[in-house]
C-alpha cells in the first residue's frame, strides 16, 4: 500500500476513538432514552426505586418499582456553576491579560505568563484536595456568613442560611481558578499580537495609553475572547473532580440559594455509579450513560463551535492549545 | 498660542483616573491569580512535605495507612502504558495532519483532535467502563485504564507533533526531495528528527496530563491495595490520583497523610516536566528566530 494511504489509517484512530464514545455511550443508553423519554432533562428527580422488589414492566422495560430518571437539578446545577466560574474568570483573565500584555516588560513577560497558567496543568484533584482542605473552612465560616449579612439583606439568594461552605458559590470559585488561564493565556497572545500601529494612531488622536488599549486594542480581540469564552465554557461543563470534592453533591433539589449545594452532570456520573450498580436491571446504569451521552454532545458542540469561530475570524493566528 | 503648545499635557482629571485605575485594577487581577497559584502550590508543597517519608515510598497501602508504593508504581505502568498506546497513533495523526495539511483528512483530524481534547474525562471514562469493563468483560484493569488514559492522550500528542513539523523549515523538504528521498524517507529520516525534540516535548506533556487525571480511571483501574500483578485485564490497579481524593475523605490522620503525600508526588511532577517542557520549547524558539 502507498505510505500515504497508509499512515492516513493509522492516524484515523483519533476520529474513530471520538466516534466510538459517542457510538457506545448512545448504544449502551438507548434502553434508558427509550424509557425515560424527553423528560430526563425536565424531571429533578433522580429515584433507583425498591432495588429489593420484583422489577415491573413499564412500556416494555423492566425498571425497578418506583424507579424514576430525571436532571434537571443537574443541568441547573452545571449551567449556574458554570455561568458563576465565568462570571469570576472573565474579568480575572480579562485584567491579569491587560496587565501582562502593555505592563510587564517582554523579559519578564514569558514566565510571569508560564507562572500563572501552570494553573491549567495542576490535576483536577489537586484543586479538590485545596478546596476541601483549606477553601472551604474559610469561605464557610468567614466569608460566607459575612456576606450573608451585607450583600444578603439587599439581595435575597445572598441572604442567610450561609451554609457549611459546599456548594454552588464554591464550586464556582474552584471552577474559576481553573478556566481562567485558558481566557488570560488566549487574550494576551491576541493583545500582544494586535498591530501596534493601532496603539499609535490612538495615541497620536490624544487617547491616553489606558484608552487606546480599552478602546482601541481590546475591541480588536473581541472575537478571540470570545472563542477562550467558549473554550473556558466548554471546560467548566465537565469538570469532575474538583466540583465532586466542594459542591456538596446535592440529590433532587435545586438551589434557592448560592450556597447551596449543588451536582453536577459530571460530577453526579463519579458519585452515583457505585449505587446504580445495586440495580439489577441495569437500567440507573444506563440512565448514567445517558448522561455521559448528553455531556458528550453538549462538549462537542460548544467546543466545535469555540474553534470554528477561533478558526474562522483569526485563520492565521494559531489559538492556544487547552 | 500657548494654549494649544499646552492642549496634549491637559488631560482631563476623569480621564486621568479612569487609566489609572484601569491599570491598578488589571494589576489586582494578576496579582489575585498569582497569590492563589503560590496559594495552591504551598499547601500541596508543605502539607505534602510534612506528610512524605522513607516508609510511603517503600511500603503499600494497608487499611487507611501504610505507603503508597503500589499507588506509585500503578500511576507510572498505567501513564507507561498510555503513552505506548497513543504515541504512535497520536504522531502519526500529527504528522499527517501537518505534511498534508491541506488535504481534507488532515483538516477533519485536526478539527476531531481539538474537539477531543474537549471531551470531558469522565466522559471517556465512563465510555471505558461501557466499552471495555463491561462489554469486552476486562474488568477493572490496567488494559481498560490505559486506554481510557490513551484516548485523553492522542489529540495532545497529535496536535503537538503537528505544530512542531510546522517548524521544520520547507528547504529541508525540499532537499531532501531533490536528493531523490521518497515521502517516507522525507518524513521520518529528515523531518521528524529535526522536530524530535518538540514532539518529545509534547510527549511528556501528554504523560504529565495522565499522570494527573483522576475521573477515566475511577471506573477503569479499579483501586488495589497490592503491587500490579502483571495481568493485563481482570485485575485492578493503584494510581496516586485515587489516593487524593478517598484518603483526603477519611476520618483518620494516617489516611489523610498519604491524600497529602499523593498529592505532593503528582503535583511535583507534573510541574516539573511543565518547566522542563517550556525551558526546551522556550530554547528551540530563540534558536529558530535566529
Amino acid at each position: 500500500m502507498k505510505f500515504r494511504a497508509w499512515l492516513a489509517i493509522v492516524a484515523g484512530i483519533l476520529p474513530l476513538a471520538l466516534i466510538a464514545i459517542v457510538a457506545f455511550l448512545a448504544i449502551y443508553s438507548w434502553p434508558a432514552m427509550h424509557f425515560n423519554g424527553f423528560g430526563f432533562v425536565t424531571r429533578d428527580t433522580w429515584r433507583l426505586g425498591n432495588l429489593y422488589a420484583n422489577p415491573v414492566v413499564v412500556h416494555g422495560t423492566q425498571i425497578p418499582r418506583g424507579a424514576t430518571y430525571g436532571i434537571l437539578f443537574l443541568i441547573v446545577g452545571t449551567l449556574l456553576s458554570t455561568a458563576i466560574a465565568l462570571l469570576i474568570a472573565l474579568p480575572l483573565g480579562v485584567g491579569a491579560a491587560i496587565f501582562l500584555a502593555e505592563v510587564v516588560p517582554d523579559a519578564l513577560r514569558t514566565w510571569i505568563s508560564f507562572f500563572v497558567e501552570l494553573l491549567m496543568a495542576i490535576p483536577s484533584v489537586v484543586f479538590g484536595l485545596w478546596g476541601y482542605v483549606v477553601v472551604i473552612p474559610f469561605l464557610g465560616q468567614h466569608l460566607y456568613p459575612a456576606l450573608a449579612h451585607t450583600v444578603g439583606r439587599v439581595i435575597p439568594i445572598f441572604g442567610e442560611p450561609s451554609g457549611s461552605g459546599y456548594g454552588l458559590l464554591t464550586a464556582g470559585v474552584v471552577l474559576s481558578l481553573m478556566i481562567v488561564p485558558i481566557i488570560a493565556a488566549t487574550l494576551r497572545d491576541a493583545l500582544v499580537s494586535q498591530p501596534s500601529s493601532l496603539r499609535e494612531a490612538a495615541l497620536g488622536l490624544g487617547a491616553t495609553r489606558f484608552e487606546a488599549l480599552w478602546k482601541v486594542m481590546l475591541p480588536g480581540t473581541r472575537k478571540t475572547l470570545i472563542g477562550a469564552t467558549f473554550l473556558a465554557l466548554g471546560r467548566a461543563l465537565g469538570e469532575t473532580m474538583a466540583v465532586l470534592m466542594v459542591s456538596g453533591n446535592a440529590l433532587n433539589i435545586l438551589p434557592h440559594r448560592i450556597y447551596d449545594p449543588i451536582s453536577t452532570m459530571a460530577a453526579f456520573i463519579v458519585s452515583q455509579l457505585d449505587s446504580a450498580l445495586q440495580d439489577p436491571t441495569g437500567l440507573a446504569v444506563r440512565s448514567l450513560a445517558e448522561i455521559a451521552f448528553v455531556l458528550a454532545i453538549i462538549s462537542i458542540i460548544v467546543n466545535a463551535l469555540a474553534r470554528l469561530l477561533l478558526l474562522m475570524w483569526n485563520s492565521n493566528q494559531r489559538s492556544v492549545m487547552v | 498660542m500657548s494654549a494649544i503648545a499646552a492642549a496634549p499635557r491637559q488631560i482631563r482629571l476623569s480621564r486621568r483616573i479612569v487609566s489609572i485605575s484601569g491599570w491598578a485594577l488589571s494589576g489586582l487581577c494578576l496579582a489575585v491569580l498569582s497569590v492563589l497559584m503560590v496559594w495552591i502550590l504551598s499547601v500541596v508543597f508543605v502539607r505534602g512535605i510534612g506528610a512524605l517519608n522513607f516508609k510511603v515510598l517503600t511500603t503499600i497501602t494497608q487499611g487507611s495507612g501504610g505507603g503508597l508504593l503500589n499507588a506509585i508504581e500503578g500511576t507510572l505502568v498505567l501513564s507507561g502504558a498510555a503513552l505506548l498506546l497513543a504515541v504512535p497513533f497520536g504522531v502519526a495523526a500529527g504528522i499527517y495532519s501537518a505534511e498534508y495539511r491541506f488535504s481534507s483528512w488532515a483538516i477533519t483530524i485536526r478539527f476531531l483532535a481539538d474537539v477531543l481534547v474537549g471531551v470531558p474525562s469522565i466522559v471517556i471514562g465512563y465510555f471505558g467502563y461501557v466499552a471495555l469493563v463491561q462489554w469486552l468483560g476486562w474488568n477493572f484493569s490496567l488494559a481498560a485504564g490505559a486506554i481510557s488514559l490513551a484516548i485523553i492522550s492522542l489529540p495532545y500528542i497529535c496536535r503537538t507533533t503537528e505544530l512542531a513539523l510546522r517548524q521544520v523549515s520547507n528547504d529541508l523538504r525540499d532537499a531532501a526531495y531533490s536528493l531523490g528521498a521518497n515521502e517516507r524517507r522525507v518524513i521520518f529520516g529528515v523531518c521528524l528528527p529535526a522536530a524530535l525534540p518538540s514532539v518529545l516535548t509534547g510527549v511528556l506533556l501528554a504523560l504529565a496530563v495522565s499522570v494527573g487525571e483522576t475521573a477515566p480511571l475511577l471506573y477503569t483501574a479499579g483501586w488495589s491495595n497490592f503491587m500490579w500483578d502483571g495481568h493485563l485485564t481482570h485485575s485492578p490497579i493503584a494510581y496516586l490520583t485515587y489516593a487524593i481524593w478517598t484518603f483526603i475523605n477519611e476520618p483518620f490522620a494516617s489516611a489523610n497523610a498519604l491524600a497529602y503525600a499523593a498529592a505532593l508526588l503528582v503535583t511535583g511532577f507534573v510541574l516539573i516536566i511543565n518547566i522542563l517542557a517550556r525551558f526546551v520549547l522556550e530554547r528551540r524558539r530563540r534558536r529558530l528566530r535566529r
